[in-house]
């Protein structure tokens, strides 16, 4: 939930911190009677479910101020009758009057104006307030700091309309305008103003509290009189620790776990489509809602007013909530179609909230609940035999007896949960489903409403490619020869996004000398820790790129009309799809083409008038009916340039949202400009329908023609492979923003802007974060006039071709590289001549800003202090080197010789090297004979998990979560099977020849309360270890830092964009991600301001070079520094940028024998380039004045900006927002000065270790019995930290520990246990469990006596045995999504799973007794999964066979593996199925289906396809493409 | 691009020559055709690195990978479209650069580098088989006019790109036929002189004029220059550096260059001019310097059937390997073996000449000579004198700047410290409109630093007439 803004006193943004961007994350619940019954019983349960969610929650620097927590009820009539009567006023019956809770100012006076307008416009609205009651609250229940912001809490009770929807629907008209009045007054604290609930129905009661504090704080949910039938909960765990009362939840109608992405598109639309607003039930009062999005308020409270709208207007509250929250339709063989057209109806209607988001809802008579299409939120419910139902984030929130219990499920993505406490009842989701879509005839509605293209005439000719003057047209927008051979041709000739490697060392695109396409000035956001990236390739079925044009009409109306709409299946036109569209008259649709042109010579002033000519124009199109606006830049001359694509969308864009006529008209863009996936993602991200990229297409002909691209493409296959591959990178962009619907990406403006002034992106990219100042539209026009005069200017002839470009590649008359080969070359020559003199030429030729302007610290000076030190008096070099540390660079993209050379000289000067991600070596940890340690001091754990074992993890002095990773932040990443080797194979626990793939998200990271608990886990199984944070930075990495200084993490390291990578898409190389300086000051900042630097320490990374980048890092804010660039290059690395391809001619980057042969590189080479840094650095130090680094950590003020340089785009660049320094007083740290508390004194595992000693000591068995609740997270993994490092990665016999639990397990139960310990449970386990599993053994199954069948009851959450390395898990029920996923060797044993199961499978065995989720196996290529299937759906719906072949159980090994598990899965859990299918197996033997990944088979040596008995014929139906091309095009995952 | 893993299948192969004892007797090109599919399979071993250190070795920054793979494919005409891009002369650099780039090539820290020049040379030659290098004349003209004095590469570049931009251009040169030190100083051997006509003939119907045998400043006035808009000098740093030793007035001293042009002019089926009707027939003959002069003189003296032929380098000789303070990729300090060092004669190395030896009829008869310890002070080593036999000396130790007198002097152009013109950052001298290029600008270097110099002048020229186009046009609006 990104928060817009904080209450009172409102916190605007200081330096680089905007609360736009504050994020946060919770657990949600509730428990309701289904029979309606009220009771003061209900309520108690609810705040003891609250605080057994506590741990979800999180609190700031001060410990008793939590983030928010609150509780919505029904209104306690008996208890207001009562209190009112008290009060002096009667109150009339049930139902007939509504209740506000409303937050006032403290201030008297400014209250009673409050008040009076609350009155005023109760009464305008013919209503009447009954009276008012200060709610008793105990101030000292709170924290000091809630207390200090803490509104005047009071409710207010009115009456004077009729009951029921009428009263409601008044309110809501009534608290619209009292919030829009108030906020346009001039009262001086109107912040505090809020009104919590206004409602005859619910009343919400909430705060910055902890769970704890809720029931002391307001008195009277105390009160045996304050009955309800439902108690909807909610506990939030925030980014910062700003003051929020109001953003606590529940809001009215919902409370939300999760982020919507998609909310500044969904905003923008909401607002552009208030003009076509109309109901029979406002009438003339639609005016008084607006805004219906109340401004300032956090996305959930956005969310809540759109429901509120839709409720209000008349749908019913699920119809309201499957509109906003749509399932994945398109991608769902399974569903009914008549389900399908209705989502395919309002997909017309409106585009979805997207994000991951486990939403509770009530309006008062039913309450329920939705998770979003991905799943990415727990749900988890429980109904009893006394007509009680509770569902919550997790299981075992309220401790129940076995026998009570009637049903333990899940929520699954997509679906809803709905309980009617009228009907008393629970109504299933298929019903709800079926309900809703036989509303409607919708499915005739789309056939007779809605086209596709095909359905539109062919046009009788087209613009054909103009060979002649291609040349010419190609240098007016600015390609370069390295656009068609680096970007155009691969795209062409594969279908893919070509892959890239080594991060970038260009210019940003405002400090390049060279003219830059304006799409180059922005950068993509990425989803990290707040939300989760998808995996757009295995999870594609919940991604669509699916457009729909046409005019939008009123939402709150249901007619044909309303699917009166083109659909496009994706938004790239080629030239004779996009002249059907010009020409195209089909009832109302009718286009026209504005020509986008500016007089090049007029410069700025004619681009500007050029713009206003266009908007006028776009204005008068509508006002004369047209629908489809195309902007077009064909016909470019001597005299016009094209205005820059986006710039032209923009203005029109904004234009009509201003003008309010935005949503009767679409937008497309025919412009010569956009050829790469991040040109089509700004156009599409800013508003535009879809793209005809005319002169690209064109481009791909030329080459044809000659001969450029291979000969087995036909020019039509090449422009469909284009298309193919612009549709992949744009899937990869929404996907790593965790969006899922192209449809609701547009117009979310998911990008930052660097180096545009104020004013152009005021006016043209509203909304757009853009935080340096720097260029506006006279550089723009520039720009235009510079590729304007390559083409038409006088000497364009002496040079037949293109400009040769250089940004991907080094060309010397090319784009400007940090690494060159000038740079190169010195700093080699200096360490291995160990010549300072030479290391200081290499400095001086980075470090000189003077001629080259590159990043942004060259722009900076360093002040001199008016007394330097003697350098004698500076830190000595072998302390600051201990600050050093080289970047995570896995085993597997770099050869073992460089990944050991590395670890040795980092060992040897006291410094850390990093496994990456991908495990280490055993050997390796310990101390060779010559005393060097090739042990990397920080282990990487990172998405894939790879070789991360308890062992590997106590092996560590740091741990170091990745979260992202600067040159492709939100993905994951494949390592190619020629890369995998025996070794890497066994480091990894795989198989040689096997790819891997690293999935875009950690799965058990989908928020910040689930990295809280990574952490914990972590830290549990390594306490002496640190816990680090590997974030990239983007605008609002700061408070996500905050967010993750408050999960406890002992490190945070802000990685630029510009770091290295084994292989990434060009895309994400070269626009994702921002430079460090801008993430590193805004996090200080932010930490400074919250309070909570001082409990962590920051490390920054990003091509830093020198000793003079350390510097400026440090008075940045930077503690520790990381280098892996350089290091690379000191040791030969010559940027050859082939690491994807495994032929590094260095033999760094490379598995190849024969080039790892090759590697020169010495430890020394590695300890003289530090002691050089080190030294650049003492003598900056010492003229600076600094004695220690710790001195000179955050002291920004030594920075000196003034002298920005006179370059023609540099100088409007303002850096003062980096040098911002929090006014804090002295007691607030700025640097890390104490420890995080961890917590880690409640852990059971102290018990558990203490029970153990026996065993642990000299291996005697041990064994007891000890009840478990949800509270007792991560149990088992600090006694398996105990046993590996005590015992190794053997560790002990099996069953030597054995520990039996009975109740709810907490989150990752049995997290990387370790072999010879065994955990049963008795019970149920929530999400996690067996995360990483090393070896041990895990149980679960239901309690005796609980009389559930075990196969119908869910028993374990989501994401189980993530990441597990070995051991063996048996689970008598059903798991939740993401069972297995990733494995890497354990055995597990389930009676039916979730959505994605198996997922990323790499080895190890799965039985799975029941049925599946959809999606299963995607992207697993090792191991082996046998499905009982009992219902034949799952190799048509149920299995993703893109990389596995399904076969029946035939062969004698696979039959007798299958019959050992069952026997040991009824003999560990007494399964009555698992007993079933024994007794009956040779009939049941015939249902199994074994899912075998191809990529195994190959690996293995079996033939594919040539199957016997496969079951069904296509399942050799391989996507070849998805197949062979992932390998090519994700690439090894550093 | 390329073939990813070509550099680990295929080894490096140079171009093969034609047996020493063969191409001896004559004057054709030491080297033999390439066949296709080998040279294709050579481009195969490029890299495409992200830093090609080729481009940068390189001083024309050719675009060595583009084309490399384009070779490797076989995409003739693409690749000499790409080669054209940065050189206006691939055929010139094709025969007789020393290819720094090949020094600079990332293969070469641990394997032989590409065979970049074979490639390039390759592909231009295909392309001229192939007709597909026609004249590009420009679409219009500006009407401004540029003299270029001297035709050489440096010349040629600029007269080349001075004119597709649409200057008109004429080209003033001393000798009967243009293309200056390519067409006399390189024997035919390394580059015969057909692929320099061709080239001209390129020129001359794109539009560029060529008016031979004006020497300007000796039988064309200054005073003709006038005339032209803008005037590029490029008339080479051809003042030979002497060597003042007793005995240097003797009869059979002579310098290399006077014995190159002659045997060149021979070669054309022309007259040797006053001074160069040197011939090495019969003669012992010694070559001072043991540069590429040194060398070329060495084949021309073997080809015209020298009894005996001596090579004296004053520097000791260098390391068969890359020396160490020249790593990669540096130009490296090696020894070199040129074609003319396969077919005969005899290097001396650490050896200084102290005094020319005559026969009393101012003949020279011999060489006193001894051996020198390194640079910088070259001390002798007492008791290695020795005297050689030699009826013919020729002295190749480089050159010593521009000649100053005549055009130089009534141009009034300034000098730099070490005897060339001076320009500023655009090329132009003191001189105004006057600009310099080439070896007139930089002193003696390679071919293919005149053909960039030449190209950056006219670069520089035509933004400078533009510009004052610009002037013009709101002087007189």
């Amino acid at each position: 939930m990104n928060s817009h803004k904080g209450t009172c006193p409102a916190q605007g943004s200081r330096g680089l911190y905007d609360p736009r961007y504050e994020r946060d994350a919770c657990g949600v619940g509730f428990i309701a009677n289904i029979k309606g019954e009220q009771s003061h019983g209900i309520i108690e349960k609810g705040i003891e479910i609250l605080l057994n969610l506590s741990h979800r929650g999180a609190s700031g620097c001060d410990p008793e101020t939590g983030d928010g927590a609150g509780i919505l009820i029904q209104i306690p009539h008996a208890f207001f009758r009562r209190a009112c009567a008290g009060l002096g006023f009667a109150l009339p019956g049930p139902g007939e009057y509504g209740v506000g809770m409303v937050f006032l100012p403290v201030e008297r006076h400014q209250r009673l104006i409050c008040e009076g307008i609350v009155e005023r416009v109760a009464r305008e609205e013919g209503l009447q307030v009954l009276g008012w009651r200060d709610t008793p609250i105990a101030a000292d229940a709170i924290g000091r700091i809630a207390r200090a912001t803490q509104p005047y809490i009071e409710q207010v009770f009115i009456g004077g309309a009729p009951d029921g929807d009428a009263l409601e629907r008044r309110l809501y008209i009534a608290r619209k305008r009292m919030e829009a009045e108030v906020a346009q007054s001039e009262i001086r604290d109107k912040d505090f103003f809020t009104i919590p609930s206004l409602s005859s129905r619910t009343i919400v009661y909430k705060g910055l509290l902890l769970a704890s504090q809720i029931a002391r704080f307001y008195g009277e949910l105390s009160d045996p009189d304050v009955s309800s039938a439902l108690c909807m909960v909610h506990q939030r765990f925030s980014t910062n620790t700003f003051p929020t009362w109001r953003l606590a939840h529940p809001f009215r109608y919902i409370a939300h776990n999760g982020e919507i992405n998609t909310l500044r598109g969904n905003a923008a639309w909401m607002a552009a489509r208030q003009a076509t607003l109309q109901s029979p039930l406002f009438g003339a009062d639609m005016g008084k809602l607006f805004p219906i999005l109340s401004p300032g308020g956090s996305d959930s409270s956005m969310l809540d007013n759109a429901v509120e709208l839709l409720v209000q207007a008349g749908r019913t509250l699920p119809h309201a909530m499957a509109m906003l929250i749509p399932e994945a339709w398109a991608g769902d063989p399974a569903m009914p179609a008549a389900t399908r057209a209705f989502y395919e109806y309002h997909a017309s209607l409106m585009e979805p909230w997207d994000g991951p988001a486990a939403i509770a809802f009530t309006d008062g008579r039913v309450v329920g609940a939705i998770l979003d299409r991905n799943g990415l939120r727990p749900a988890r419910y429980v109904v009893t035999g006394d007509d009680t139902v509770i569902l919550a984030s997790e299981t075992g929130v309220l401790p129940l007896e076995p026998g009570q219990v009637r049903f333990r499920g899940r929520l699954q993505p997509g679906r809803m949960f709905l309980v009617d406490l009228e009907a008393g009842r629970v109504v299933p989701d298929g019903e709800i489903k079926e309900r809703l879509a036989g509303r409607r005839p919708y499915a005739q509605w789309l056939r007779e409403n809605q086209a596709t293209l095909e359905d539109l005439p062919d046009p009788r000719h087209w613009l054909q490619t103009d060979l002649e003057t291609i040349v010419r047209r190609q240098r007016a927008f600015g390609y370069t020869a390295e656009d068609q051979s680096a970007i155009l041709a691969p795209m062409a000739s594969l279908g893919q996004e070509p892959v890239g490697s080594m991060g970038i060392d260009t210019p940003l695109a405002c400090l390049s000398d060279r003219p830059q396409l304006l799409f180059n000035y922005f950068k993509q956001f990425f989803a990290q820790v707040t939300n989760p990236a998808i995996d757009p390739i295995r999870e594609e079925m919940v991604m669509s790129l699916a457009t729909f044009i046409g005019c939008e009409r009123n939402i709150l109306d249901e007619t044909p009309e309303h699917c009166h709409t083109l659909k496009l299946e994706q938004p790239i036109l080629t030239n004779s799809e996009f002249e059907k569209l010009r020409r195209v008259s089909w009832r109302d649709f009718l286009a026209i083409t504005l020509p986008v042109f500016f007089r090049v010579g007029g410069g700025a002033r004619e681009l500007e008038r050029a713009l206003q000519e266009l908007c006028r124009r776009a204005s008068l199109a509508i006002k004369s009916g047209y629908t489809l606006l195309i902007l077009s830049d064909r016909g470019v001359d001597e005299e016009y340039a094209p205005i820059p694509s986006l710039l032209a969308l923009t203005a029109v864009h904004n234009h009509l949202i201003r003008e309010k006529t935005r949503t009767q008209v679409a937008l497309i863009v025919e412009s010569g400009e956009p050829r790469e996936v991040m040109h089509f993602s700004l156009l599409l991200g800013y508003g535009a329908s879809a793209v005809n990229p005319y002169l690209a297409i064109e481009t791909i002909e030329d080459m044809h023609r000659r001969g450029l691209l291979p000969e087995r493409v036909t020019l039509e296959g090449a422009i469909e492979n284009y298309r193919k591959a612009v549709g992949k990178g744009l899937l990869k962009v929404l996907s790593k923003m965790g969006i899922s619907t192209l449809q609701s990406y547009q117009s979310a403006q998911a990008f930052e802007a660097i180096g545009l002034n104020r004013s152009l992106v005021e006016t043209y990219f509203t909304g757009t974060s853009s935080r340096i100042e720097g260029v506006g539209l006279d550089v723009l026009a520039e720009e235009a006039k510079m590729r304007h005069a390559r083409a038409f200017g006088p000497a364009a002839e002496a040079d037949p071709g293109l400009d040769t470009g250089g940004r991907y590649h080094y060309r010397a008359q090319g784009e400007y590289h940090l690494f060159n080969p000038d740079t190169i070359r010195l700093l080699q020559r200096a360490v291995r001549e160990g010549d300072p003199g030479i290391y200081r030429e290499y400095a001086a030729a980075v470090n000189d800003r003077g001629r080259r302007l590159c990043t942004l610290r060259g722009l900076m000076e360093l002040r001199k202090a008016a007394h330097p030190l003697s350098p004698d008096r500076v830190e000595p070099a072998n302390e600051i080197v201990r600050r050093f540390a080289t970047g995570a660079m896995s085993y597997g993209s770099i050869s073992r010789e460089v990944h050991e050379t590395l670890a040795i000289a980092m060992n040897r000067i006291g410094a850390r090297s990093n496994t990456g991600e991908g495990g280490e070596e055993e050997e390796r940890f310990r101390p060779d004979a010559n005393g060097d340690s090739r042990r990397s001091a920080i282990k990487q754990v990172a998405s894939g998990r790879f070789g991360v074992t308890a062992h590997y993890l106590v092996n560590a002095d740091e741990l170091q979560i990745k979260i992202s990773q600067g040159a492709k932040p939100g993905e994951g990443g494949q390592l190619p099977g020629h890369k995998v080797d025996e070794i890497i194979a066994r480091v990894r626990h795989s198989t040689p020849g096997v790819p891997l793939i690293s999935p875009p998200p950690h799965h058990d990271i989908y928020s910040i309360e689930d990295l809280a608990q990574l952490i914990y886990d972590l830290k549990n199984i390594n306490p002496r270890a640190r816990i680090s944070v590997k974030l990239v930075a983007e605008v609002g990495v700061g408070i996500v830092a905050a967010g993750v200084a408050k999960a406890h993490a002992d490190v945070i390291l802000i990685s630029g964009h510009d770091g290295g990578t084994g292989a990434s898409p060009l895309t994400s190389i070269q626009h994702s991600g921002i430079p460090w300086e801008l993430g590193l000051t805004e996090t200080q900042q932010v930490l400074v301001l919250n309070d909570l630097r001082s409990r962590v320490r920051l490390q920054t990374d990003g091509k830093l070079l020198t000793g003079r980048d350390v510097v400026v890092a440090a008075l940045m804010g930077a503690e520790e520094f990381g280098f892996s660039t350089a290091p690379l290059v000191a040791l030969g690395c010559v940027m050859a940028r082939k690491c994807h391809l495994n032929t590094c001619p260095v033999g760094i980057a490379t598995q190849d024998p024969r080039l790892r042969g090759r590697f020169q590189g010495r430890p020394e080479h590695l300890i003289g380039l530090f002691s050089f840094i080190a030294e650049e650095v003492r003598g900056y130090m010492a003229a600076m004045g600094f004695a220690t680094i710790d001195e000179m950590i955050g002291r920004v003020d030594m920075l000196d900006t003034r002298n920005v340089s006179r370059h023609w785009k540099a100088k409007g660049i303002d850096l003062s927002p980096l040098l911002y320094s929090p006014a804090v007083p002295g007691r607030v740290g700025r640097r890390c000065t104490s420890a995080q508390d961890h917590g880690l004194g409640q852990a059971l595992d102290h018990e558990l270790i203490e029970r153990s000693r026996p065993a642990l000591e000299d291996g005697t068995p041990v064994e007891a019995t000890l009840p478990i609740r949800n509270v007792h997270r991560t149990v088992g993994a600090m006694l398996s930290g105990e046993v590996s490092r005590r015992h190794g990665s053997e560790g002990l016999p099996e069953d030597t520990i054995r520990f039996r639990f009975t109740g709810s397990a907490g989150q990752s139960f049995g997290a990387f246990l370790a072999p010879g310990i065994t955990l049963s449970l008795e019970g149920d386990a929530n999400d996690y469990t067996g995360k990483g599993l090393s070896g041990g053994k895990i149980v679960v199954r239901p309690g005796a006596g609980t009389g559930l069948a075990p196969e119908e009851n869910v028993i374990a959450g989501n994401t189980v045995l993530y990441g597990a390395t070995g051991g063996q898990a048996f689970f008598s029920g059903i798991a939740g999504e993401r069972f297995a996923v990733r494995n890497s060797g354990a055995t597990a044993v389930v009676e039916g799973v979730g959505d994605h199961g198996c997922e990323y499978m790499t080895r190890g065995t799965v039985l799975v007794l029941g049925a599946t989720g959809r999606n299963f196996a995607a992207g697993m290529t090792g191991g082996i999964a046998y499905v009982w299937d009992d219902t034949g759906l799952f190799a048509p719906e149920r299995c993703n066979r893109s990389g596995v072949d399904l076969e029946p159980l035939v062969q004698e090994a696979d039959r007798a593996l299958v019959r050992d598990l069952l026997r040991r899965h009824v003999e560990q859990t007494g399964s009555p199925r698992a007993a079933r299918i024994l007794a009956g197996w040779e009939a049941q033997s015939g249902k199994f289906i074994k899912v075998f990944p191809r990529e195994y088979k190959r690996a293995l040596g079996i033939p594919l396809g040539a199957v016997d008995g496969a079951v069904d014929g296509d399942a050799a139906a391989v996507d070849g493409d998805a197949a062979a091309g992932d390998g090519r095009g994700a690439g090894a995952d550093i | 691009m390329g073939k990813a893993t070509g550099f680990l299948q295929y080894q490096r192969q140079a171009p093969r020559r034609r047996p020493a004892d063969e191409r001896r007797r004559d004057y054709f090109s030491v080297y033999l055709p390439f066949p296709e599919q080998e040279l294709r399979t050579q481009g195969a071993r490029c890299m495409d690195c992200g830093v090609p250190f080729c481009n940068w070795g390189c001083p024309l920054h050719n675009n060595i990978p583009d084309w490399n793979d384009l070779a490797y494919h076989g995409r003739w005409q693409e690749a000499s479209r790409a080669l054209h891009a940065t050189n206006n002369f691939p055929e010139f650099t094709g025969a007789v650069c020393p290819a720094p780039c090949e020094t600079a090539c990332v293969l070469g820290i641990n394997q032989e580098p590409v065979t970049i020049k074979a490639i390039e040379n390759f592909i231009v030659e295909r392309a001229f088989c192939e007709g597909w290098i026609r004249p590009v004349p420009p679409e219009c003209r500006t009407g401004s006019r540029v003299a270029v004095v001297g035709s050489g590469p440096a010349g040629l570049a600029a007269a080349q790109q001075l004119n597709r931009a649409g200057h008109d251009v004429v080209v003033f040169e001393k000798a009967d036929r243009a293309g200056g030190l390519l067409r006399y100083g390189i024997p035919d051997f390394k580059l015969e002189k057909q692929v320099l006509d061709r080239r001209l003939d390129q020129l001359r119907r794109e539009g560029v004029e060529f008016r031979c045998g004006a020497h300007v400043g000796a039988d064309v006035p200054v005073a003709a220059l006038r005339r032209f808009d803008a005037v590029v000098l490029a008339g080479g740093a051809g003042r030979p550096r002497d060597l003042q030793v007793p005995g240097r007035e003797l009869r059979g001293i002579h310098f290399a260059m006077d014995f190159l042009v002659g045997q060149n002019r021979r070669g054309a089926q022309d007259t040797p001019g006053p001074g160069e009707a040197i011939t090495a027939t019969g003669k012992r003959v010694v070559i001072i310097g043991g540069g590429d002069t040194g060398a070329d003189c060495l084949g021309t003296a073997l080809r015209q059937r020298a009894l005996s032929v001596h090579q004296f380098e004053i520097l000791p000789a260098p390391p068969d390997e890359r020396a160490p303070e020249t790593p990669w990729p540096l130009w490296p300090r090696m020894l070199r073996t040129e074609s003319s060092h396969e077919e005969g004669g005899t290097r001396e190395w650490a050896v200084a000449t102290t005094r020319f030896v005559g026969d009393g009829d101012g003949n020279l008869t011999g060489l006193d000579a001894v051996r020198v310890g390194p640079p910088p002070d070259f001390t002798p080593v007492a008791g290695t004198e020795f005297t050689l036999e030699a009826d013919l000396a020729l002295i190749a130790m480089g050159f010593a700047g521009a000649a100053v007198s005549g055009l130089l002097e009534q141009l009034q152009v300034g000098f730099d410290g070490r005897g060339n013109v001076a320009t500023d950052d655009g090329h132009m001298s003191s001189a105004p409109t006057v600009f310099a290029a080439g070896d007139m600008r930089l002193g003696q270097s390679l071919v293919v630093r005149a053909i960039d110099d030449g190209r950056r002048a006219a670069q520089a020229v035509d933004r400078y007439l533009r510009g004052r186009a610009r002037r013009q046009f709101r002087a007189d609006g």
